[in-house]
Formats: C-alpha cells, structure tokens, sequence
C-alpha cells in the first residue's frame, strides 16, 4: 500500500504504549547529540518521563517547582544564550498557564523554546476536566513561528522530539498520557511540516492526529469491508500546515473527515477547514469535542462519550459519502 | 575570548550631563510619538546612565559580543530610556529616536530583540525579565562562564505579578549571584500609588524572606548606584536586589511626584495646573537643559 513501514494492525496483538514514553527517550537522545539541549520541569518529572534525561544530564536539568509562568521564561534565557530548553509539564497548565509568556518570550523573540504538553486530550482519563487539556492545540496553532506537533504515537514522538531539538524556532508538542496503540515502526518516516498517507483511499479522507490516527485506520479497516475506500492522512505536524498533502488527498476522494481529541473549535478541524475553505471546498466533517468540558472515566469511556472511536468516524464517512 | 575591552572611566559630573541629555532626549522622542510612559522612562536616566556609562561590560559596536555584561528591561514600558540611552551609548544614531512608536521603526512601543541590536529580550508584558535573566544565568552556569552579570530592571508595580516571585524562589535556590536586580521603586503605577493599588510594603522584607540580600539606594544618584550595584558584585552569597528609590518624571518639577504622568506623554494633555501644550513641553526641556536652573543651557 506504501512504504512508510507501519505496522500491520490486522496481524496479532498490537503493541500499546503511551505516547509519552516516546519523548522520553526521544529527549535523552536529543541530550546525547547536542550538548546544548537542556530541560526544565515543574514538579511533574517522572509523569512527563523528562526524568531519563534528568538522570542522564543532571547538570542540564533545572526544576523549576510548582510555576508554569516561571518554566516557559527561564527557558526564554537559556534559550537566549544559545541553549535549546525543553520545558514539560501537563498541557492544561503549560500552556494553560503560561501562553502569554511563551508568546512574548519564545513565540515574538522567535528562539527555541520548546513547550511538552503531556497529559493532552481525553487520554488523560480519571483526573476530569480541569486537567485534560483541550485547548492546546487552537491555543498553539495561533501563534507566530511557532511549530506544532501532535505525534500519533510513542514511536513518532520520539522522532518529533528529535526534529524539535534540531529546530531554531518555538514548538508545541502534545503528548497524551494513558497508552495508545503503536502504529509506526522505526524505519517510518517523520519530517516537521509534512503530513503523511497512511492508508490510501479514493471516496474519503480522514484526516487525524494524535491517538485519533488509529482510531481513523481501524475505521478505514471497518469501512473497507463496507465497500467505501477511505484514504488516512497523519496530520502530526498541526503548523506549518501541509495543506498540498490535504488538497490532493481531497481532489482525489472529493469528501474529508477530521478527527482529534480536542475541542472542536480552533484545533486540527478548523485548521483543514480554513485550508479546504479557501483553496479547494469539498464536504467536510469536523469530529472532537463538541464546545463542552471534559470528565472523569477511562479513556476508551471518554472516547465512546464523546463519539471518537473508530465506530463513530465510520458513521461520520457513511454519511458524508452518501452525500458527497 | 574576551576582547581588548576597557571601559572609559568617567567622572559623576560628567555621568549626570549624559543623564541630563538622556533626559532631554526622552521628553523630544516622547513629544514627538505623541504617547507612551514618561515619568518612570525620567526617572530611570540616572540608573541607566550607570548602567551603560559606568557599569556594564559592553560594546555598541558589537552587541552580541559573546563576554557582554547583560541588561534585560523588565519593566518593558520604560522602553525610551532604554532606547535613549543605547543612542547615546553609540548603538544607534540618535537620530533614530525621533522615530519611537512610529510605523516602521526599529523604536517599538514595547521593546522587541529582533528588531533592534542591543535589545537582550522582548518586554512589556509584567513580570517576566527576572525569570529570563535566571534562565540566562543558569545557562552561563552550565557554560562554567562566571565573567559576567545579569543586570534587570523591575517597576515596583510591576511585582503585583505572581511570575516575578517566582524568578526570585528560583534564583535563590540556585543561587545565582550573577543576576543583579534593580527596583525602580518610584511608588507609582497606572491606577494610582503602588500602596493604594495594591501594597508592596515591606517590600525589603519580603526579598529577604525569599533569600536575597536587599540594598536601599537613592535611584537617582549615580554614585549610589555605581556603589550598590558594586557591593552587589562582591555578595555572593545571595542574589542582590537593589531597591532604588527614584523620582518619577525626575528631572521636570511638575512631573516629579504626580502619578498622571506614569501613561500620559509631554504636551499631549493638559494637567490641571500645569501650562498648556507646547509651553509644557518647552518648560520641560528648559528645565532639564539648565540642569533645574543649575547650568546654562546649550540651547540658550
């Protein structure tokens, strides 16, 4: 089908690993080839998983406690000094907390500083709505030179991780924390700003990112035996923005569906519609969460409440194929 | 490597005319913007004149040299005594200032590092240049560079925001000695006085409680300042706050004191007592050309 090497989820168990995970060891590795990689945490060091590089590089770690505004603008001066600061902490507070500072300190002095956002998205679970962040993406998307990945699983994060310490400008990465499915391989490639096919397909696209990618490819798995060929795009890179990827993927199935386990206003959604809008209209189905609040419960639970599993996108593209 | 740097020794006499011209040339770029802050901008000429004149390890022709002493402007707002005084300093024709807050200008409202050389951050939202001389400092730790130091300026104002104490738990703990901050305490904000607004007091103790060893200065006399920020250099202990006690709108006698002039810029709008418009703003050159009375103006 392609040669991005995935991994072929209709032959036994699939492997399932938070996504964390990955930029952990994405991060130890970005330590080891450049020394000037440092990393600031506020309290969250093993939940983040920034505690392997911690441990590896004790004199390049800098716990900044309980203080999100703080973390963010420290990084800003190491930042200004040549170093490239990875700062973690749970998304609803980095950013959440602290987006005006990385505006005005990373995102207008344009510098390398790095937010990891873990615990993104209903995958954050039994800890309720004031912690699973879902407005990130919309918070990030927004600012100028800033770069936004939103990895699909611990294998891609680990790669994005790498790609961010070799970029000069601010990134966002969105990190979820309960384990999801593994769906790329070592040899599957990443590129900042590139959106990948994942699954070819002529009468629909979905197009996902984050933990939402799988769900979209068991849909394509369960749309295919319904006789609708759906096309799968990897959306890990939010901003810079492929829309060439989006628009030839449209042209080609004529229909596009989106989904993310984000709000639905301003995230991934929004960010194909204004592409498909102004360049190449086609029907468009946004699927996230609908302006409403998180809760507590498991993350297949919040999925299923929300209607973002791969059954409710399979619905979604019956229906918008039958009208297209 | 360090370069061939020595800094021209000047004496205070001739310190307090570059602050006078300072002055002077903040009242014309202020008039000739039509807005923006004048009386902390006035108020800080004497610290800054030390800090560029006297102080710091930098050079204009130069500056992103790699050995430079730091400044970061915390309190972004006061952006045209920074501006002003980098012109004179030599970092950019004084000429230039006349285009503050103009469209196209390297002179923004708020201060921006990417536009103008000499400028070490972007500034003007509160609260956040302590925690980036703290990242700054941190970074020369790592780089085993201990040649240098980190100099901030916080408006007294300004410490209503949660960030700045959070910089200061976390230069204490790392002991940073290198950063050395500097209080514009000139009791002054926009709403009012600082302890009407929102009371800093005991703004001393409350440093202290936090691990910094605190000096009380007056702000506005470049021997102090020279001084403290000395003494500062040889704590290391401790970072050190320097609690300069300065004048707002220092320098113009119906500025000085009134807390109008924190947002309203010379000649704009008229100030109950105060002479009108264009005679205001003459008034006010007048008065710092002479030095208050004191010399005679080269303009005269």
């Amino acid at each position: 089908m392609n040669n991005l090497h995935l991994v072929d989820l209709t032959s036994g168990e699939v492997k399932m690993e938070p996504i964390r995970k990955g930029f952990g060891r994405g991060l130890l590795e970005a330590g080891k080839i450049n020394d000037q990689v440092v990393a600031l945490c506020a309290d969250l060091t093993g939940s983040t998983q920034i505690s392997l590089f911690a441990e590896a590089f004790p004199e390049r770690f800098i716990e900044v406690g309980v203080a999100e505004q703080n973390l963010v603008t420290v990084a800003a001066g190491l930042a200004a000094m040549g170093k490239i600061p990875f700062t973690s902490s749970y998304a609803a507070f980095s950013p959440g907390r602290n987006w005006e500072q990385f505006k005005t300190t990373a995102c207008i002095n344009n510098q390398p500083v790095k937010i990891v956002g873990s615990h993104a998205g209903l995958y954050t679970g039994p800890d309720g709505a004031t912690h699973q962040m879902l407005e990130d993406i919309a918070l990030m998307r927004c600012l100028p030179n800033n770069v936004v990945v939103v990895p699909c699983d611990s294998v891609e994060a680990e790669k994005a991780t790498l790609a961010l310490a070799a970029d000069k400008r601010p990134g966002y990465i969105r990190l979820a924390r309960d384990s999801s499915a593994v769906l790329t391989t070592d040899k599957t490639p990443f590129e900042i700003g590139k959106a990948q096919v994942f699954s070819e397909g002529s009468d629909v696209t979905i197009v996902a990112c984050g933990t939402m990618v799988y769900q979209a490819l068991q849909a394509a798995e369960q749309l295919f035996l319904d006789g609708i060929d759906a096309e799968v795009i990897n959306m890990s890179t939010i901003k810079p923005f492929d829309a060439v990827t989006l628009i030839q993927s449209a042209r080609k199935t004529g229909a596009v569906i989106t989904v993310e386990e984000a709000q639905i206003n301003g995230g991934l959604g929004s960010a194909v519609a204004e592409a498909l809008g102004e360049e190449f209209p086609v029907p468009l189905k946004r699927m996230g969460v609908k302006d409403r609040f998180g809760e507590s419960g498991t993350a297949d639970e919040l999925l299923n409440h929300f209607g973002l599993t791969s059954s409710h996108i399979a619905i979604q593209a019956h229906a918008i194929v039958k009208n297209k | 490597m360090a370069k061939n740097y020595t800094s021209k020794k000047r004496t205070i006499e001739d310190l307090e005319l570059i602050a006078t011209k300072i002055r002077e040339d903040i009242i014309k770029s202020l008039e000739k913007a039509g807005s923006g802050h004048s009386a902390g901008p006035l108020g800080l000429a004497d610290i800054f004149t030390a800090l560029y004149f006297d102080i710091m390890k930098h050079d204009p022709k130069d500056p992103t040299w790699d050995q430079r002493d730091i400044f970061i402007l915390s309190n972004g707002h006061c952006a045209p005594v920074l501006y002003t005084t980098l012109a004179h300093a030599g970092y950019f024709e004084i000429a230039e200032l006349s285009t503050l807050r103009k469209f196209g200008s390297r002179l923004q409202g708020h201060p921006e590092r990417e536009r103008l050389p000499g400028i070490e951050t972007t500034s003007g939202p509160l609260g956040c240049g302590l925690s980036q001389a703290a990242g700054m400092a941190l970074a020369m730790k790592i780089n085993k560079d201990y040649h240098r130091w980190i100099y901030c300026t916080l408006g007294d104002g300004e410490q209503n925001e949660g960030n700045v104490w959070e910089a200061a738990m976390l230069i204490a703990k790392y002991n940073l000695h290198n950063v050395i901050a500097i209080t514009d305490r000139n009791n002054i904000q926009i709403d009012g006085t600082t302890e009407h607004v929102m009371p800093l007091e005991d703004l001393r103790a409350k440093w202290e409680s936090f691990g910094w060893h605190v000096i009380d200065i007056n702000g506005n006399d470049i021997d102090s300042i020279i001084d403290a920020t000395a003494m500062a250099r040889s704590i290391v202990e401790k970072p050190v706050m320097i609690l300069a006690h300065t004048i707002p709108g220092k320098g113009v006698d119906f500025m000085e004191g009134d807390y109008h002039w924190h947002g309203i810029p010379v000649g704009i709008e008229d100030v109950a007592g105060a002479p009108p418009k264009n005679e205001q703003a003459k008034s006010a050159l007048h008065q710092l050309r002479t030095l208050e009375g004191k010399i005679r103006s080269e303009h005269e």
